[in-house]
């Protein structure tokens, strides 16, 4: 990949980010927070290249330590996200049929 | 990269940003999540068939043990406890971007070689992770309340030095960390600038702290893409980097202050009132009986929770209250200031918890305008949110958007005491003719009022 299309990918990002939080409602900023906390747990894709690749004891062992810490953060964040998100209630949604999920 | 990875790290791609779509809205939020973990489980599966992938063994043992602490984290915790977690994971992820760098920069044979855009990546990656993993311990020991905050004049001082170690760090990078030893360094100044970032900022400020440092472990991520030359860690990192970005912003906002005045000032100047002048002799306290009558006869109530509701554990007594309230026809409504708890939305997590309907809580701003038309607001462990001298400009808190508790008719404050909230600063609404003082402890008060009301 060049660097310019790492740039590209980087800007592209960054902007459809703001266009997706900008209007989240206050009930929903920690549950949100803490699902994207998950997603930024995406670095345990590259510790699992460092942690399998057989180059250096030290690789490894840093690898396994990092595949150790990001799938705590990916795993605790998108479970704790669904615990949160469970205890959200409304009367209106539990009327309505059309509202998957809310009113577990 | 085969074709079989790059195709999965598109479809998580996807997965992430409807993940993220679903979870900006109340109804779809629990699917978003899912949509997320899924991506996840993909982009996790795909990495796997990486034919330079040898050592399963390691892979499976790291994943089995993240996946039991994860899990046991998240089950164990309560709710008044996630800004902890949050920042935690934040660090977490902030150690393991850096760890992942220094891995693939020890499997680099000859750094010299290297081209440009690793080695400035690499030392990028270095530089955030480092400040995301250090500064979210910080906060994680402030909002525990085992690290203090200081506040001295010398806590400029600290943010001088910051600056020159901030400074140093980001030299680093731009002359490229060509050696290992390099880019320890990088690694060391970035961990020395995240703890002196944090230390000097205050509790009250800690909400705009998480969502800063969910930003930077989303970065953080998208550095280690660029160092790693991988496109999904660039788009979920920015995506990350970017929401978290926002959430600072509508903080800052909710407290009329800018980042940088957060982070490199602690609140201060402004005229200070002296709070014998504000209290002596116009303080009325009640009693929750009395509290009880005048809810008998109110047609439209607000209830204002804050911080101190949910340290005493008052969620359940005050939800109580709003249904016994509810079942006479009176019109009970929560009003939410956004930095009412220790994180963005965390108070309303407090309330959902507690089985409050979320769609009667109500932000600041469509509440305000109700509290003339309302007979009484009860204030539960709230204090500089109500505070009316943020009105004036002269006062330390001047400018910061606050609930207008003091317009209702009769406003009903439970406190323990007189003592002052973050800001340091007494509040005229406590001494104010139509405003009444319940000095007790949250969760009684709140349960002897519902029984009295019961009994009316």
């Amino acid at each position: 990949m060049t660097l310019l299309i790492a740039l590209t990918l980087f800007a592209l990002a960054v902007f459809l980010g703001i266009e997706l939080i900008s209007k989240v409602p206050p009930t929903l900023h920690t549950p949100l927070m803490s699902g994207s906390n998950a997603i930024s747990g995406i670095t345990v894709v590259g510790a699992l290249v460092s942690a399998g690749v057989d180059h250096s004891s030290t690789a490894t062992v840093l690898g396994f330590l990092a595949v150790v810490l990001a799938t705590v953060n990916v795993v605790g964040g998108f479970l704790v996200t669904n615990r949160m998100l469970s205890m959200f209630h409304s009367k209106n949604d539990a009327r309505s049929k059309t509202t998957p999920g809310t009113d577990r | 990269m085969s074709d079989l990875i790059q195709g999965g790290y598109l479809i998580a791609a996807i997965l992430f940003i409807l993940g993220l779509k679903g979870l900006a809205r109340p109804r779809t939020a629990v699917r978003g999540n899912l949509l997320g973990a899924l991506g996840m489980l993909v982009a996790v599966a795909v990495t796997v068939t990486d034919q330079a992938i040898v050592s399963y063994w390691v892979l499976l043992a790291g994943i089995a043990v993240g996946s039991s602490i994860g899990a046991l984290l998240a089950v164990k915790v309560q709710m008044t406890g996630m800004p902890e977690l949050v920042a935690l994971f934040n660090g977490l992820g902030g150690l393991a971007s850096v760890l992942v760098v220094f891995a693939s920069y020890v499997e680099r044979v000859d750094p010299e070689m290297e081209d440009n855009t690793f080695l400035v990546a690499a030392g990028l990656s270095a530089l955030i992770g480092a400040i995301t993993f250090t500064g979210s311990i910080m906060a994680y020991g402030k909002l525990r309340g085992s690290v203090p905050t200081w506040r001295s004049s010398t806590a400029a001082y600290v943010n001088v030095g910051l600056l020159v170690l901030a400074g140093l760090a980001i030299l680093g990078v731009v002359f490229k960390p060509s050696t290992i030893g390099w880019l320890l360094a990088v690694i060391i100044l970035s961990a020395i600038a995240g703890i002196t970032l944090v230390l000097p900022i205050g509790g009250a400020d800690m909400p705009v702290v998480i969502a800063l440092l969910n930003s930077l472990s989303g970065l953080a991520a998208a550095a280690t893409g660029f160092a790693l030359g991988n496109s999904l860690l660039i788009i979920a990192g920015s995506l990350v980097g970017a929401s978290g970005l926002v959430l600072t912003q509508v903080m800052c906002v909710a407290m009329n202050r800018t980042l940088a005045n957060v982070i490199f000032g602690a609140i201060s100047g402004g005229e200070s009132l002296d709070p014998d002048d504000v209290y002596e002799g116009k303080v009325r306290s009640t009693s929750a009986d009395d509290v009880a009558l005048i809810l008998d006869s109110a047609e439209r109530v607000v209830i204002v929770p804050g911080y101190g509701m949910a340290v005493a554990q008052a969620q359940h007594a005050v939800r109580d209250l709003a249904r016994s309230l509810e079942q006479r026809g009176t019109s009970v409504t929560f009003a939410i200031h956004p930095v009412a708890g220790r994180m963005p939305g965390h108070m309303n997590v407090l309330l959902a918890e507690a089985e409050v309907d979320y769609e009667d809580l109500i932000e600041m701003a469509d509440a305000n305008p109700m509290f003339a038309q309302t007979d009484l607001t009860i204030v539960i462990g709230a204090n500089d949110v109500v505070n009316p001298v943020a009105r004036e400009p002269e006062s330390a808190i001047a400018g910061m958007p606050i609930l207008d508790a003091d317009k209702s008719r009769t406003v009903v404050v439970i406190k323990r005491s007189l003592s002052p909230g973050f800001a340091g600063i007494p509040n005229p609404l406590f001494a104010q003719e139509n405003t009444l003082m319940l000095f007790a402890d949250a969760k009684q008060a709140v349960s002897d009022i519902t029984k009295a009301l019961n009994e009316v």
